[in-house]
């Protein structure tokens, strides 16, 4: 099956990206059309190994190899088809999954990896395209209804399966928009909200009620849930941020990235906001503290409000261009990514250490940093030392904190539902999903604590399997590994 | 002491799969004249014959030896006799020979048993006479359970009126006397036998050593002891348990080969017996029953069924011809009346099939028929004093040459009978056609046969199902994605069966945790040593899938009725062929349909109950008159869900033949389930005569609809090429238990079963091996179940739209459980690249831990403590531990250069072995790199293809292995497609560079257990200093084949699991057949122990063993030694991509792209990391064990257990490896494991004498002429001092014509075997088989002695399997060749003057010029070098299979130049009157040759020619 010689006859070629000049001016999706040849010789890359690493590396157990090669046979909506047999929401992986499925795709052994994420992307875009990917509400109702708490990719996905076995689902979401982190926390440039309410739609229109704007445990007790519902599943996602903890940032001007990004958002959904509240980096010096995607995130949305110069600082030490015989394949290569925000500018710096911030009038002017190393101790550990002497600061107007989540929110739900927690403060689950509190399940980072938007769907998927198989004794959902490959 | 299990069961043994094979020979009166002097030459032949019998582990103990000859009436009238009683006239009287029992009660009460038995059948019993025997001439295991012999004698009855009748009541009181010994009340009621029991013969025979014979019975001494005739055979087992009975011959045959069919013979015999009536007999017909008591030999039996169809009236060679027919295909020339003869007699017998050298009796006359493959040799000659002489071997009484009057063979499928009452031999022809001629055969079957394909259009014709239908069908069925994607699309596409590559690395049915259809719980059986598989591609003539259905008459008669039955040209029927089946109405065929469904609302237990009534109609149908049954799972809906098809057609079927109705019915499926070819072998072993699986043509059609197909296939075309495919599947199936046609195949259950339990075996598949228990009808039931809920799910649920994903063959997180999987790859090349010991940890706990879950027998097991621990330190160093390890086999070919030579050096700088693999070894690799190390592969293998086998190759090796089976695909070639033989492989190999090289499925050196002993005798020759292996795969009776192997004198018996991996291999073979290392090494081990030949003997294991604890079970169960190949090779880097076969490995290692290869990234130390963890994983497990040494550790099953996961799942509760784990109770002095070396005999070689007078030559060069006498005894002539030269010399060897040896006589096997460059042998007389095997270099001339009369040209000079895999050297033969001339010939030049059957098969290279005919299938496999043959009868065409070669004249100069020399020195050497004749009239003779020129051969020499003309051109 598919093209035998196919990795050795064609090369990795990803879409292309928009020029930098024309995507700076606006929040579009910064990949133009890739034509359906272009896709066919790139799944014929795919080798069809008897061991598909990628299928494994996927969190959800993509079929990966299988989708390849119907594309490469022209066979697009069995391909979509495949495609969705593991996976809810194709076009938000598509797009922004770091995809640790092409880190362990075999052809990556030696070569360039298979563009197994823009594959996927081309069919599910192509489903809706093509007009193949409709409302399929199921054939039969159980009468048992489901409350799903969060309508992140995790809430969602659980709601997606859940209603696939024919429960009755309702989700509660305290923002005024479905989709969690995928809405509000994504920049546009990529992924275009019309991507997830066309989704949404769908989804409505296979019989999920959201409700929006709705904050369970502030709205209503929590415990309500517990009476009017069979069961519930709690996907609030990892939502208190990690702070710096030093001097000064408390001042005006630092800011923590999500407040950044979601208002940015909101923004480019037409919402206005009080010009004192608006974070505007036009003509700003600003500084990135954090070098994840995030991170990148507060990098590409700085440059299209108009920067004047951005860095971004990252704790740990330059992470190396190729893996280093140490961190073989197949396991997640810590090596230097540059993302479509890169490219469009800012200055990124490693091993640097913000000692404080300083300014006046409450505002922030100054940052203070120094140099660091990385030494290993005998038991692996890695500590740091700061340099000596290489103290230094930076003039800067705008500081956004990239520092990643700790763990959801205590107050309100989880304490009015008394949900045990595990010693990171994230809920505990047991092997079923289960909460402590009977019938009540979680998903998601709400559960596991930050994560990729894929384990977020494959944690919802598992979950559902989970709660049908507690409300009808069986289930016939897919279950999913949520063991971490490697 | 020895041999403990007396033929009972034990542990894993059964005493049913002993095997035997031999030396056989006859020598005759041609008139029928009598004379003490045949008998003694009877012995002589014996004797002469030693060589093919064996020894167990008492050197003077034979496995058996006897002579059948004519009743010897004046020695008993002679006072030497000392009979205190009269006799009556000759054949009014008749001799038991009988064994007794050797304590008197015992002795006494059966005597009493055979006085009042004759008595009560109104015979006269005369009296005993003690046959005098010399208990010291035997050895002392034969000796301590010698019966008593004792002959008694029985005068005929009043009321007998002719001879024949009191035959008949003879055979009656014996079946009598065998049926009452078998339920009475002896202590030893084994000890008891008749060996004959007639008024004509007589059998003298024992467990003797075929030179104690006539020193053993006295009688055979006296002169006055005649016969005209003497049957010997001479018996090598593969087994010796003290067994006196088991010697041959049997009453009126004797037999050397195999009968495979042997279980399906005998159960359609018990399946006849109901429908037998006989006149003759009357009601003595009912003591006749069973007329093949079970647990009986193969030879045993077929002498049984002999004895009964003799007893029908027919006459001796009519038996013979019904038991044994010809081959009877399209592609075989043969007249009407004796087509019709066969197809005829096919109405009421199944063929008897299996390599087989058959030499019987009446009393009177002698016949002789060869199978149809001709496997085995039968040489005779006939001198002008009338004495014939046939034997195995030419040469095995002395003759003086001037008396021969020819010297011949008997031809494949050919029979050959001595008539002294019409004087002397008749023909095959004549005997034939006077038998064909007998009956209208031809009209009978032209009024009754009716032929499916002559039947009128009766509906049925496809119609495509709604696709929610289908679906549900499918998941009713257990379809995965795979079925689809995998298996029906390749074979609907291409018309073949889809190929893999790697091994089995999913849990046994049994152990896993998805439901299982049940057809994965039997595993294939296959040909190993004592019997060849067949290549149903390159001899396809052979094979025939021809299936018949309607019921089978009355045995003893001969009607018109008897070919009242439906003839099919296949057994798969697609819709269409069933309606017409099902729409029959004439006389006597009969069809009904009946249901196997079971309603689902019902509780547990249904199919159990549904069979019970499913037995109940059918019964009822058959008192209706029902010919055809028709068992059909039609119908599957929400409530009802189909019994497993194979559940249901194997319980029907054994419910018949229990009944003894099982041949008045023909058996139909029409099912769902089946869908590839195990499935449809399965069916077809279990009883079904034809399947119609109406869901895979559903499947097909939905796939077409999909346009999964290029336009050009629609249903039809996809339809038919699956059909096409499966048949080339079924063949391949039955090809690999060496069995040609679907008929006897039908039935046989070639199967042993792993995890099913002994009560649903007994009930529904009855007789069916099953060693370890396992399920019971609830799981197949729980299964059946869950397919039908996944179809049908209950009300509030909706059903899943897809088909589970599978992941049997490729793994899928969702699918099957494999034990490699990304997690364990990942962790061990960690572990191995970054020396890594946390990670070694990871990757075996998770190997460790999935086995105890789920994959493996090993993983049932636990180490049970007892022995006090021991400090680690105290422990066997892990350096001296991995000297125990080797890789596996991997050819180069199937993996790259660099690959190759990367687990060499590991290896070598660890002390342990890597494995050439088949693909021969560039000699650069014997000499050691400049840093030292080393690139050469110790074990060096010699497999069925012999490539680049030279005798350079043998001597650089510490292990010579010969490959019989390999996991993968045991039973079967190989095939290395030409897109991998690039330059370098092809100079490896000796063959041409882009041309397939084809294995063949047998060595066509080894169709038996000693032709298995003259390979080891041969390699040890060439190179002394090495271990000399015997690669086995496991299945049930592999015990008694490595005891086989340590009496042939193996040095390392390997025991394959079914998991190892390969390079190419069709899936089924992957998947169904073999069995898990664990059951064959602890047989083995059980075995070799119980029969004291352990000691001598290594035994190593291999089959996906990764850690330190799977080495330790396999050394707890007999492991001297283990392999690890597939851990090895991910070591260096492979992903397990399973693309071997198509050459396109991304990581370098099974590719020879060139560029692929560059991505090569392994390293010798990766592998050695990974060893060394092994070893100190091992360590610490012996530690906590209490063992110090590996030595002690091994064999000690005792400590291990079953573990406790066994009993807490359903489907794993019924397992009971108690079996597995029997240790045999023997002395403290039997070793358990490897503890001295075998003795081989070398310095009683005839080349010690060779290499003696050879001095001068090998020291300097100096040329050395010398004359010797040969006999057949001095085996392997040559091979000794070609070793030598190439140890001295290498590659080149001597300066043409050093050595000259002048021979006088008749050569023993295996003549001028690896001669090497420099030598030349002259042999005036003539030779056996395998002659010239592997010559690499040297000259053999043959002629016939001076003295002889004979045409040389018209008489056979050598025997079969000439030249086999030589790469080298010139022959000149006056005379004919037998059988395979040329077989694998990849360099040699020959010219011979005529030969037999499938000449040139599977050659690569060199020249063969013929000079006279040739039997069929000439050429076939031939892909390179050329073939000159001269056809002056004009038949040649049809002679050869042209499906690889192109037929054409001689035009080219060159080819004209060279085929002119080559007679010339084929005159100059042999003085051939022939060669003379063709010369003196060249410009004649050459429009008379025909040059075969292989397509793939010209192709490569065309482009090499091309590419000289454009060189050419453009310089």
């Amino acid at each position: 099956m598919g093209k035998i010689t196919g990795f050795v006859d064609f090369n990795r070629e990803p879409p292309e990206r928009r020029p930098v000049s024309q995507r700076l001016q606006d929040y579009q999706e910064i990949y133009g059309p890739w034509p359906e040849e272009a896709v066919r010789d790139q799944g014929a890359r795919c080798m069809n190994c008897a061991l598909p690493f990628c299928h494994r590396g996927c969190p959800l157990g993509n079929l990966i190899p299988d989708w390849n090669d119907l594309v490469y046979k022209g066979r697009w909506k069995e391909a979509l088809a495949a495609l969705h047999t593991t996976n809810n929401f194709p076009e938000f992986t598509g797009r922004i999954c770091p995809a640790p499925c092409e880190a362990s795709c075999v052809l990556a052994i030696n070569e360039q990896p298979v563009t197994i994420e823009y594959i996927e992307k081309a069919i599910s875009d192509k489903g809706y395209d093509e007009g193949w990917t409709t409302p399929n509400p199921p054939s039969k109702r159980t009468g048992k209804k489901v409350a799903v708490i969060g309508s992140g990719p995790s809430g969602l996905a659980a709601a997606d399966q859940l209603n696939r076995a024919g429960h009755t689902v309702t989700v509660f979401e305290r923002n005024e928009y479905i989709g969690g982190l995928l809405t509000l926390g994504i920049p546009d440039f990529k992924l275009d909200k019309q991507v997830i309410e066309r989704r949404v739609d769908l989804m409505r229109a296979e019989g999920i009620d959201f409700q929006t704007s709705t904050n369970v445990g502030e709205d209503f007790p929590a415990t309500d849930l517990l009476d009017s519902y069979d069961s519930v599943c709690l996907t609030g996602g990892s939502t208190i941020p990690r702070r710096l903890g030093v001097e000064g940032e408390e001042l005006d001007g630092v800011h923590v990235a999500m407040d950044y990004l979601t208002q940015q958002n909101r923004v480019n959904r037409g919402q206005t906001s009080l010009a004192s509240d608006r974070i505007d980096a036009a003509g700003k010096t600003v500084v990135v503290l954090g070098g994840g995607d995030t991170g990148a995130d507060c990098l590409g949305t700085a440059h299209r409000q108009g920067a004047e110069v951005i860095y971004q600082y990252e704790l740990l030490s330059e992470p190396p261009k190729e893996r280093p015989t140490t961190n073989p394949w197949p396991y997640w290569p810590l090596i230097l990514r540059t993302s479509s925000a890169h490219e469009e500018g800012g200055i990124r710096d490693y091993s640097i250490l913000t000692k404080s911030f300083s300014g006046s009038n409450g505002k922030l002017e100054t940052l203070h940093a120094v140099r660091i190393e990385w030494e290993r101790e005998e038991s692996g550990r890695m500590n740091m030392k700061e340099i000596p002497g290489t103290e230094f600061d930076v003039q800067v107007d705008l500081v956004f904190l990239a520092l990643g989540f700790l763990h959801p929110q205590h107050e309100g739900m989880l304490e009015q539902l008394g949900v045990d927690l595990d010693p990171r403060g994230n809920v505990r689950a047991d092997d079923n999903k289960m909460t402590s509190v009977p019938g009540v399940f979680t998903a998601g980072d709400m559960t596991r604590g930050q994560s990729l938007v894929v384990w977020a769907i494959a944690e919802g998927r598992e979950a559902a399997h989970c709660i049908d198989k507690y409300l009808m004794g069986s289930s016939n959902l897919p279950s999913v590994n949520l063991r971490m490959f490697a | 002491m020895v041999g403990v299990f007396k033929g009972k069961p034990f542990g894993l043994y059964r005493p049913e799969y002993e095997h035997a094979a031999c030396g056989v020979g006859v020598v005759a009166n041609t008139k029928g004249v009598s004379s003490h002097d045949i008998v003694e030459r009877g012995i002589e032949v014996l004797v002469n014959l030693a060589h093919r019998g064996a020894a167990g582990a008492d050197p003077e103990t034979g496995d058996g030896a006897g002579i059948l000859m004519q009743m010897p009436d004046s020695f008993f009238r002679s006072d030497a006799a000392g009979l205190g009683f009269d006799l009556p006239a000759l054949h009014e009287y008749a001799v038991g020979m009988t064994f007794l029992p050797r304590d008197d009660a015992g002795r006494t009460q059966c005597e009493n048993l055979v006085e009042a038995t004759v008595a009560s059948e109104g015979q006269r019993f005369l009296g005993w006479r003690d046959v005098p025997v010399d208990p010291s001439a035997i050895g002392y295991v034969a000796r301590d359970c010698q019966p008593t012999i004792r002959q008694f004698f029985v005068g005929k009855g009043e009321g007998i009126t002719d001879e024949s009748a009191f035959d008949r009541k003879l055979y009656v009181i014996r079946k009598i006397i065998e049926n009452a010994v078998g339920t009475a009340d002896l202590k030893e009621p084994d000890e008891f036998y008749i060996c004959s029991l007639s008024p004509k013969v007589m059998v003298y025979k024992g467990l003797l050593m075929a030179y104690q014979v006539k020193d053993f019975y006295k009688d055979l001494a006296n002169p006055a002891l005649t016969s005209s005739f003497a049957l010997v055979h001479s018996r090598f087992s593969t087994n010796t348990l003290g067994s006196w009975k088991l010697a041959h011959p049997y009453r009126y045959i004797v037999h050397n080969g195999e009968i495979n069919t042997v279980r399906g013979n005998t159960n359609w015999m018990i399946a006849r017996e109901k429908s037998m009536s006989s006149p003759e007999f009357g009601d003595d017909l009912q003591k006749l029953f069973p007329v093949i008591p079970p647990s009986q030999s193969d030879t045993a039996s077929l002498d049984n069924a002999y004895e009964l169809m003799l007893h029908t009236g027919r006459p001796l060679h009519h038996v013979m011809m019904s038991l044994m027919p010809e081959a009877t295909g399209e592609r075989v020339q043969m007249s009407q009346e004796k087509r019709d003869f066969y197809e005829y007699h096919a109405c009421m017998m199944e063929p008897w099939d299996g390599p087989a050298l058959v030499a019987f009796t009446d009393g009177t006359r002698i016949g002789a028929v060869l199978d149809r493959n001709g496997l085995r040799p039968f040489r005779y000659i006939v001198t002008d004093d009338d004495m014939l002489v046939m034997a195995s071997e030419t040469g095995v009484v002395e003759t003086d040459p001037s008396k021969v009057l020819y010297r011949q063979r008997i031809y494949p499928g050919r029979m050959f009978l001595l008539d002294p009452e019409r004087g002397g031999i008749v023909d095959d022809e004549t005997i034939k056609h006077e038998l064909s001629a007998a009956q209208p055969y031809g009209e009978w079957l032209k009024q009754n046969m009716v032929y499916l394909r002559d039947l009128a259009d009766a509906g049925g014709h496809h119609e495509q199902m709604d696709r929610s239908e289908l679906v549900d069908l499918q998941q009713a069925f257990g379809y995965t994605q795979e079925d689809l994607r995998l298996l029906l699309e390749p074979m609907a596409l291409n018309g073949v069966e889809p190929t893999g590559s790697m091994g089995n690395d999913v849990p046994l049915a049994v152990l896993s945790d998805k439901p299982q259809p049940l057809f994965r719980y039997f595993k294939q059986m296959f040909a190993q040593v004592s019997n060849p598989p067949l290549d149903g591609i390159r001899e396809e003539l052979v094979t025939s899938v021809d299936v018949r259905l309607g019921a089978q008459q009355n045995i003893f008669d001969e009607t018109p009725q008897h070919a009242r039955q439906l003839k099919l040209d296949g057994p798969l029927l697609t819709d269409e062929e069933l309606a017409k089946v099902k729409a029959l109405d004439v006389d006597g065929i009969k069809p009904v349909t009946l249901s196997t469904l079971f309603r689902v609302d019902t509780d547990e237990g249904e199919i159990e109950r549904a069979m019970e009534a499913l037995c109940a109609d059918v019964d009822e149908a058959l008192a209706n008159g029902a010919s055809i049954i028709v068992l059909s799972d039609r119908g599957v809906d929400a409530l009802h869900a189909p019994i497993p098809s194979l559940l249901a057609t194997a319980g029907i079927h054994h419910h018949l033949v229990r009944n003894g109705t099982r041949t008045k019915v023909g058996l139909v499926v029409e099912s769902g389930e089946p869908r590839e070819t195990p499935h449809l072998a399965a069916l077809i072993g279990y009883g079904a005569n034809a399947v119609n699986p109406y869901l895979a043509f559903q499947t097909l059609g939905q796939l077409v609809d999909d346009d999964i197909f290029p336009a050009s296939i629609d249903f039809k075309t996809a339809q038919k090429n699956y059909i096409k495919a499966s048949y080339k599947g079924l063949v391949k199936v039955t090809a690999k238990m060496g069995i040609s046609t679907v008929h006897s195949y039908h039935g046989a259950q070639i199967f042993e079963a792993v995890g099913l339990s002994q009560r649903l075996v007994d009930k529904y598949f009855t007789w069916t091996p099953s060693r370890i228990g396992g399920i019971d009808i609830d799981v197949i039931e729980d299964d059946a179940r869950k397919w039908h809920g996944d179809a049908f799910p209950e009300a509030d649920v909706p059903a899943n739209p897809d088909l589970p994903s599978g992941g049997f063959y490729q793994w899928r997180s969702d699918g099957e459980y494999h034990m490699w999987n990304p997690d364990t790859v990942a962790k061990l090349q960690y572990a191995a690249q970054m020396n890594d010991v946390t990670s070694y940890r990871a990757f075996a706990e998770l190997a460790n831990t999935y086995e105890q879950r789920a994959a493996t027998i090993r993983g049932l097991l636990s180490f049970t403590g007892g022995n006090d621990p021991v400090d680690i330190t105290e422990v066997e160093p892990a350096s001296e531990i991995v000297k125990r390890f080797a890789t596996g086999a991997i050819s180069l070919g199937s993996i790259s250069r660099e690959a190759h030579e990367s687990l060499a050096i590991a290896m070598n700088r660890i002390g342990a072995r890597s494995n050439s693999g088949e693909g021969g070894e560039d000699y650069h690799r014997y000499v050691p790199d400049a840093n030292g190390d080393r690139r050469v592969s110790t074990i060096k293998q010699v497999a069925s293809g012999r490539f680049g086998v030279t005798t350079n190759y043998l001597v650089n090796a510490t292990d010579l292995q010969i490959k019989m089976a390999q996991g993968a695909k045991p039973g079967e070639g190989g095939q290395l497609p030409g897109h991998k033989v690039d330059k370098y492989i092809g100079w490896v190999r000796h063959s041409t560079p882009g041309v397939e090289l084809i294995s063949p499925p047998p060595h066509h050196d080894i169709y038996s257990i000693e032709d298995l002993a003259q390979l080891i005798h041969d390699l040890k020759n060439v190179n002394s200093d090495a271990r000399i292996h015997v690669k086995l795969v496991a299945e049930v009776g592999v015990g008694t084949i490595a005891a086989g192997v340590s009496k042939a004198h193996g040095d390392v018996v390997l025991i394959s699991g079914d998991t190892g991996g390969t390079g190419a291999s069709p899936e089924s073979s992957i998947k169904y057949a073999g069995l898990p290392w664990e059951l064959g090494l602890a047989e083995a081990q059980q075995v070799l122990v119980a029969n004291d030949l352990r000691g001598r003997i290594v035994v190593q294991t291999d089959g996906q063993i990764k850690t330190g604890r799977d080495v330790a079970i396999a050394l707890m169960l007999g492991a001297d030694e283990v392999g690890i190949a597939t851990a090895s090779l991910v070591t260096q880097g492979c992903i397990m991509l399973r693309k071997c076969h198509l050459n396109t490995c991304s990581v370098g290692i099974a590719t020879q792209d060139p560029e692929l290869r560059q991505r090569f990234a392994g390293d010798p130390q990766h592998l050695i990391n990974y060893f060394m963890f092994v070893a100190e994983d091992l360590r610490e497990i012996m530690a906590s064990l209490g063992f110090r040494t590996v030595a002690e550790m091994i064999g000690r099953a005792d400590k291990l257990t079953t573990a406790e996961a066994v009993s807490h799942w359903k489907k794993t509760r019924g397992i009971d490896l108690t079996p597995m784990l029997a240790v045999a109770d023997v002395p403290d002095t039997v070793a358990r494991h490897n503890v001295t070396t075998q003795d081989h005999g070398l310095e009683k070689a005839l080349d010690q004498q060779l290499i003696q007078r050879s001095q001068q030559a090998l020291a300097r060069k100096i040329p050395t002429e010398f004359s010797l006498p040969i006999n057949n005894s001095n085996r392997t002539v040559g091979a000794m001092l070609s070793g030598r030269i190439a140890k001295q010399y290498g590659e080149e060897g001597l300066p043409f014509d050093t050595i000259q040896v002048n021979f006088n006589g008749s050569a023993g096997q295996s003549f001028a075997a690896f001669l090497a460059k420099g030598v030349n042998f002259h042999l005036e007389g003539d030779s056996n088989d395998y002659f010239g095997k592997g010559m690499s270099g040297g000259r053999i001339v043959v002629v016939p002695p001076k003295e002889a009369k004979y045409v040389p040209e018209e008489n056979v000079i050598i025997g079969n399997v000439a030249l086999y895999g030589a790469t080298g050297g010139e022959v000149f033969i006056r005379g004919l060749g037998g059988e395979r001339f040329g077989v694998r010939n990849s360099g040699a030049l020959a010219v011979i003057e005529g030969i037999g059957d499938h000449g040139c098969e599977y050659m690569t290279n060199g020249r063969v010029v013929v000079l006279g005919d040739v039997g069929r299938n000439f050429a076939a496999g031939m892909s390179g070098g050329l073939a000159y043959v001269l056809d002056e009868a004009g038949h040649f065409e049809s002679l050869c299979n042209q499906e690889m070669v192109d037929l054409e004249s001689v035009v080219n100069a060159d080819d004209i130049h060279e085929l002119r020399g080559l007679i010339q020195k084929h005159l100059k050497y042999t003085g051939s009157a022939n060669a003379k004749r063709v010369l003196d009239d060249w410009d004649q003779m050459l429009p008379k040759f025909v040059k075969v020129y292989p397509r793939d051969y010209r192709r490569v020499v065309d482009a090499q020619k091309r590419a000289n003309q454009e060189f050419a051109t453009s310089g």
